[in-house]
């Protein structure tokens, strides 16, 4: 039985989780010794006072627009994908193979090759989990996880072993062609007369993570897949009764949110370091878990969540660089996210959904509604 | 390979098995009482700084074993409220818990000591030492036992013997006494539990807490017995390998016992690729080898090899119905 | 124990259980209003209503499992709290749940053990449940193998492990919830002759049920709810299955369902040898043929668990069978990639299954995606590659008004229906599809009286159209009322088909409890 009406839903439960989250942390840097109102400033100058800090906050919200809509859509088949680091590990490996092994002629070709690539290596290290849950009931968060610490050691070895330049101690690729470099945002502004900072690292992935964010909608919303994989996530067997299959569902939407894990990397890979480094995702697939949930795994709710994930995140790169306060202060607010709109969202709406049906009660003091079918 | 560094080896073996063994243990009482829990790397982490931090400052290792326990034990408590009082995903809640050790760690490192997120190395009895077990000097000359006793068997801090004796333990808690029944009960069916008259959320926090402290103590293990003294996320992802291993040993303290010191061996092994290259001749990757426990766990988990049953009221909130 | 002494203590004792003024709400809907009973000690009380009247919820505010919103409580003449299933416990009340409380991988002794122990170790404590249980066993013929797992030992069996468990706790008041839904008739009357000998023992026993066979056959006096409210408490040898019928639904049942004889045509499906093996291995349906004609409507009866549900799902598309399956002359894929609810759609066989809140519906969905839901791939549903959510609305819209769903709102989610209108909103899917072939599984199952009526004249009238139909249904009195033919199943077979004319209660009943013709002949 709803409750409360549908904006209290969609915008009032995430907005009270994210006040506690915010107040719990601003507690933490009291905690130890800073003060939270100079480090909210410090954070909004240093991540939205020019363009340089823009950059990076959008640099980081595309990767997490990219891993936040690889939780959401495996969230509405119910399914809990963890496993976003290790595809975008692998989506890293795919890129890389693509720029150093394909003579691009132009970047534009570069870039669809290697978003191709990225998203069929991400696809297929999901792919392998998804097969297992959907053949053989093992539970895909396990192995999600188990595939992440197995992604690591992979990579670790082809970086060590197979991809690293004669005579380089780096477990790195080396450097990709100029031919594939990513026309940053500075490229793409400055005809239109914007001057944008050239040193930041947004480039025009930022773009290819907003289409994916507007395609996914349409594919979740208003096409026959995304109406069967809600279904399947809604009731298994409903889904059954309708003829759709949970073999088939399983594994198009994790290959889906492979896919777009493994995308990532055009943007850190290809645009930013222009090689694959160890390490490259720095925890960005686990931060997916954090925007799905606080967007309420809705791609517009995922893509203002992976801005504001990406302003914490240059926020808090300036902090510590200006301040005594680490980095880490980021995963802190990051943790704080996910347990207040994942975890503990029950707690937040419990007392919310009382206060609904006192008010509702009060306007309709003889509910009209015949008690007709009382759980029995 | 000689005697010597087949002991060595299984030395080694023991003391990268004792945290998984004890972090494995705790996620049983957990998940057999229904509470799935990947929180165990934080909760470890946690409990390794506080430990590290308490007996850097205090001088003396059991205070610093206390404070380790208190802080695993509130992460748990936190698990329990998301997942037991709020009926919240137990999975989310179990991120969300690794996240917040991870962060919180370093943040108050970072305060206390300035020390770019490590505590100062720990020295004296501000750190578990070796045991040395009656006669293990005045064996150790005779062949094959000797060193077997006085290397292996003697010489490891008292949380290593305290984790091996934990595994009995269990087993008679579990499956011999009325605590332990209705333990395994609530996992499987809360729903008798609840019509029998006992407390399905008392039982449940009941579970949470005592893998708190078997975290705790397994968190404590590694700052000040493994290593002397806290670094940056030194649980390094073993959390996740006792989870595994909790699958590999099918939710059983024995098996629990096995699968850990399996996965203890391939750690010790990733130091020595030496040993394996005399072993079986070819040169293997440490990389490769460190994945192995995840690789098996999926192999497990795919039920190629036995099939893993999770207890089935596993990470399911428990709502009254009739 | 002689009539005079039991009325002696009628007339002396206090109540074994009396509730005063019990209410209780869940959120907007009233499920206890104002309840008052008095339940006398060594009688067997039977509370009796239709699904969805609220006699759980009391029992379960009695067994401490809801707590009442007003009201009190007193048994054996104390008034007693009770918060939990604990107290009830204490208060000598025992709960026979209609869904079993056991744990299915421990034995039989640990399930009765369970919060009930002697002392911190479980060794002592089973040795002495084990003495109990063998002198339980004796005393009211409660024979179990106390080693024996729950998985591995049938329901009835593990029914008894829940009356035994009550007994070991020293329950003198019994609760028992539909005890006999998934009995059949010859275990339903084992349990009634070990009711009957507790009763004899002094027990109080609590019988909810909705069936009237049951209160006439067992109970001393009879509570009858309706729509969260007490209608009448009457001693059952002063009342009658009519009265009572008519207290439970507040009017006149019209069971009859107006109907022109059918006129059955070609034959529609046609089932051959039909099994089905789970995956546990046990065989569901152990060779089943049937044949249901253009413009008929087969009725298939059965005790509920029989292979009723998996002869939906093989028709349904969703379990995998061997045997052979014709629609309209056209084989079915019951194995391969064709086996499922899409190709059982194009085949003309609309289905509206069993329970329509885990199968028929998505319940968070709103109504007009649930109109659309099993025939999403429709083409008049698409535009391009996009779903046309417009027609979808429009389409439901028009079907809402068609089937009086009320409140006529598309955008409503379906959890937000009344069992009735969620029904109908499943019903105008499945049947506006014109489709050839009709399944139908338990129509009015905890629908509101008003909605039964208007579903049975949709089905009927569908048969009027020449349409076949299979009527899945646990309610004998629907079975009779609807069917032309009726084919009764037990334990994964057909037993008979009969021409619902020339059939009664009686001889279906003999049926579904497994007795065939020649068995009732030679007396078994």
């Amino acid at each position: 039985m709803d409750v409360m009406p549908k904006w209290a839903e969609v915008v009032l439960v995430p907005l009270i989780s994210l006040i506690l989250a915010a107040i719990l942390s601003a507690l933490v840097i009291l905690g130890i010794g800073e003060d939270p109102v100079a480090a909210v400033k410090l954070m909004v100058s240093g991540a939205l006072g020019s363009t340089y800090g823009w950059g990076y906050t959008l640099y980081y919200a595309t990767n997490f627009m990219f891993t936040g809509l690889c939780v959401a859509i495996a969230f509405h088949a119910r399914l809990f994908n963890i496993g976003g680091e290790g595809q975008a590990m692998l989506g890293g490996l795919g890129v890389a193979l693509a720029c150093l092994y394909i003579p691009w002629p132009h970047w534009s070709l570069a870039l669809i090759g290697a978003t191709t690539m990225a998203a069929l290596f991400g696809a297929a290290w999901a792919a392998i989990p998804a097969f297992l849950q959907a053949k053989r009931g093992s539970h895909i968060v396990i192995t999600t996880i188990m595939f992440n610490f197995i992604a690591a050691a992979v990579l670790n070895y082809i970086l060590v072993n197979m991809l690293r330049p004669k005579g380089s101690m780096d477990p790195a690729t080396a450097r990709f062609p100029d031919a594939t470099k990513l026309p940053t945002l500075h490229d793409l502004l400055a005809p239109i007369g914007i001057n944008f900072s050239k040193a930041a690292p947004a480039n025009i992935s930022l773009l290819v993570a907003i289409a994916a964010c507007f395609f996914l909608w349409v594919l979740i919303w208003r096409t026959r897949l995304g109406y069967e994989i809600r279904a399947y996530g809604h009731s298994e067997s409903a889904a059954k009764y309708a003829g759709i299959s949970p073999v088939k569902i399983t594994m198009i939407t994790m290959i889906i949110s492979g896919g777009l894990a493994g995308m990532m990397a055009i943007n850190n890979v290809m645009g930013e370091s222009e090689r694959l480094v160890l390490n490259a995702t720095e925890g960005a697939g686990f931060i997916g878990i954090a925007v799905a949930l606080m967007g309420r795994s809705h791609p517009l709710g995922v893509f203002l969540a992976a801005i504001l994930f990406g302003f914490l995140y240059q926020g808090g790169a300036e902090l510590a660089l200006w301040t005594s306060i680490p980095r880490e202060l980021i995963v802190v607010i990051q943790a704080l996210v996910i347990l207040f709109t994942g975890a503990l969202d029950n707690m937040v709406r419990m007392p919310l959904e009382k206060i609904f049906l006192s008010i509702r009660n009060a306007r309709a003091p003889k509910p009209e509604r015949k008690p007709v079918e009382p759980a029995e | 390979m000689d005697y010597m560094t087949l002991i060595q080896l299984l030395d080694s073996t023991v003391r990268l098995a004792t945290p998984l063994l004890l972090a494995c243990l705790a996620g049983l009482f957990s998940e057999r009482a229904g509470i799935f829990d990947i929180g165990l790397d934080g909760k470890m982490l946690a409990a390794a700084f506080f430990s590290a931090a308490v007996a850097a400052m205090s001088g003396n290792v059991w205070l610093g074993l206390l404070a380790g326990i208190a802080a695993s034990l509130a992460l748990s408590l936190l698990h329990g409220l998301a997942s037991i009082t709020f009926r919240g995903n137990q999975l989310i809640s179990g991120v969300a818990i690794n996240f917040l050790a991870a962060g919180l760690t370093v943040l108050i490192a970072q305060d206390w000591f300035q020390q770019g997120g490590r505590t100062p190395s720990l020295i004296g009895g501000a750190r578990f030492n070796p045991i040395t077990l009656p006669f293990a000097d005045a064996l150790e000359p005779m062949p094959i036992i000797g060193p077997l006793y006085a290397e292996l068997i003697s010489g490891h801090s008292i949380l290593v013997y305290a984790a091996f004796a934990a595994v009995p333990l269990t087993w008679w808690l579990l499956y011999r006494t009325r605590f332990g029944l209705r333990l395994r009960a609530v996992g499987e069916n809360p729903a008798a539990v609840d019509t029998a008259g006992v407390s399905v959320i008392g039982l449940r926090y009941a579970a949470v807490c005592i893998c708190g402290v078997l975290c705790g103590i397994a968190g404590a293990y590694l700052s000040t017995a493994l290593q002397a003294g806290f670094i940056k996320d030194m649980s390094a992802g073993r959390g996740y390998i006792a989870l595994a291993a909790l699958i590999f040993a099918k939710w059983r303290p024995w098996y629990a016992l096995w699968a850990t010191l399996l996965f203890g061996l391939f750690g010790a092994l990733e130091t020595r690729p030496d040993v394996i290259e005399a072993l079986i001749g070819i040169k293997v990757q440490g990389q490769l080898l460190g994945a192995l426990p995840y690789v098996m766990t999926v192999i497990i988990l795919a039920g190629f090899v036995g099939k893993a049953i999770p207890p089935r009221a596993g990470g399911e909130p428990y709502v009254k119905e009739r | 124990m002689n009539d005079k002494t039991d009325m002696e203590r009628q007339a002396t004792a206090a109540p074994a259980i009396e509730l005063k003024g019990i209410s209780k709400a869940f959120g907007p809907v009233q499920a206890n209003k104002d309840i008052s009973i008095r339940v006398m000690p060594g009688t067997i009380h039977g509370i009796i209503g239709e699904n969805g009247a609220g006699k759980s919820t009391l029992m379960s505010i009695l067994y401490g499992f809801y707590k009442a919103d007003k009201g009190e409580i007193f048994i054996s003449g104390q008034k007693t709290d009770i918060p939990d299933s604990q107290a009830a416990i204490a208060a000598g009340i025992g709960m026979v749940f209609q869904h079993f409380k056991l744990v299915e991988n421990f034995t039989v002794l640990e399930n009765i053990i369970l919060g009930a122990e002697d002392g911190r170790l479980l060794k002592p404590s089973l040795a002495k449940a084990r003495k109990s249980l063998l002198k339980l066993a004796d005393d009211y013929g409660l024979k179990v193998d106390p080693d024996a797992l729950i998985q591995d030992i049938g329901v009835g069996m593990q029914q008894r492990v829940e009356i035994l468990k009550a007994l070991y706790r020293q329950a003198d008041i019994l609760i028992l919830d539909e005890p006999t839904g998934v009995l059949t008739p010859a275990e339903a009357d084992q349990l009634f002759r070990i009711l009957g000998r507790l009763r004899s023992e002094g027990k109080t026993i609590i019988l909810i049920t909705h069936k009237l066979r049951e209160i006439m056959e067992i109970t001393d006096t009879v509570s009858v709810m309706r729509r969260g409210q007490m209608t009448a408490t009457v001693k059952t040898a002063e009342t009658s299955p009519a009265e009572l019928a008519e207290l439970m639904v507040g009017r006149k049942v019209l069971l009859r369902v107006d109907k022109v004889p059918a006129q059955p045509g070609d034959v529609v499906l046609d089932i051959h040898g039909l099994r089905v093996v789970d995956e546990k291995g046990v065989e569901r349906l152990r060779g089943i043929d049937l044949q249901v004609r253009a413009g008929e409507i087969l009725g298939v009866a059965g005790v509920a668990g029989n292979g009723q549900s998996e002869l939906l799902e093989v028709l349904g598309g969703y379990q995998t069978a061997t045997g052979t399956v014709h629609v309209k002359g056209q084989a079915l894929d019951l194995t391969g990639k064709q086996s499922d609810g899409q190709s059982r759609r194009n085949h003309g066989i609309a289905h509206v299954p069993e329970d329509r809140q885990r199968e028929g519906l998505i319940m968070d969905y709103h109504a007009w995606e649930n109109t659309a839901f099993g025939y999403h791939k429709d083409p008049s549903y698409r535009s391009g590659i996009l779903m046309n959510n417009a027609a979808i609305k429009a389409d439901t819209v028009e079907k809402m008004e068609r089937f009086d769903v009320r409140p006529p709102n598309p955008k409503l989610a379906a959890k937000n229906f009344s069992g009735g209108n969620q029904q109908k909103i499943v019903l105008a899917r499945e049947i506006e599809r014109n489709p050839d072939l009709l399944l139908i599984g338990q129509p009015t199952r905890g629908v509101d009286i008003g909605a039964i009526e208007f579903i049975h004249q949709q089905i009927v009238a569908l048969r009027d159209q020449g349409k076949a139909i299979l009527l899945v249904s646990v309610e004998l009195e629907e079975i009779l009322a609807l069917s032309d033919r009726v084919a009764v199943m037990f334990d994964g077979q057909v037993m008979g088909v009969r021409n619902a004319a020339d059939t009664d209660e009686k001889e279906l009943g003999l049926m579904m409890a497994g007795i065939t013709d020649a068995d009732a002949k030679i007396g078994v």
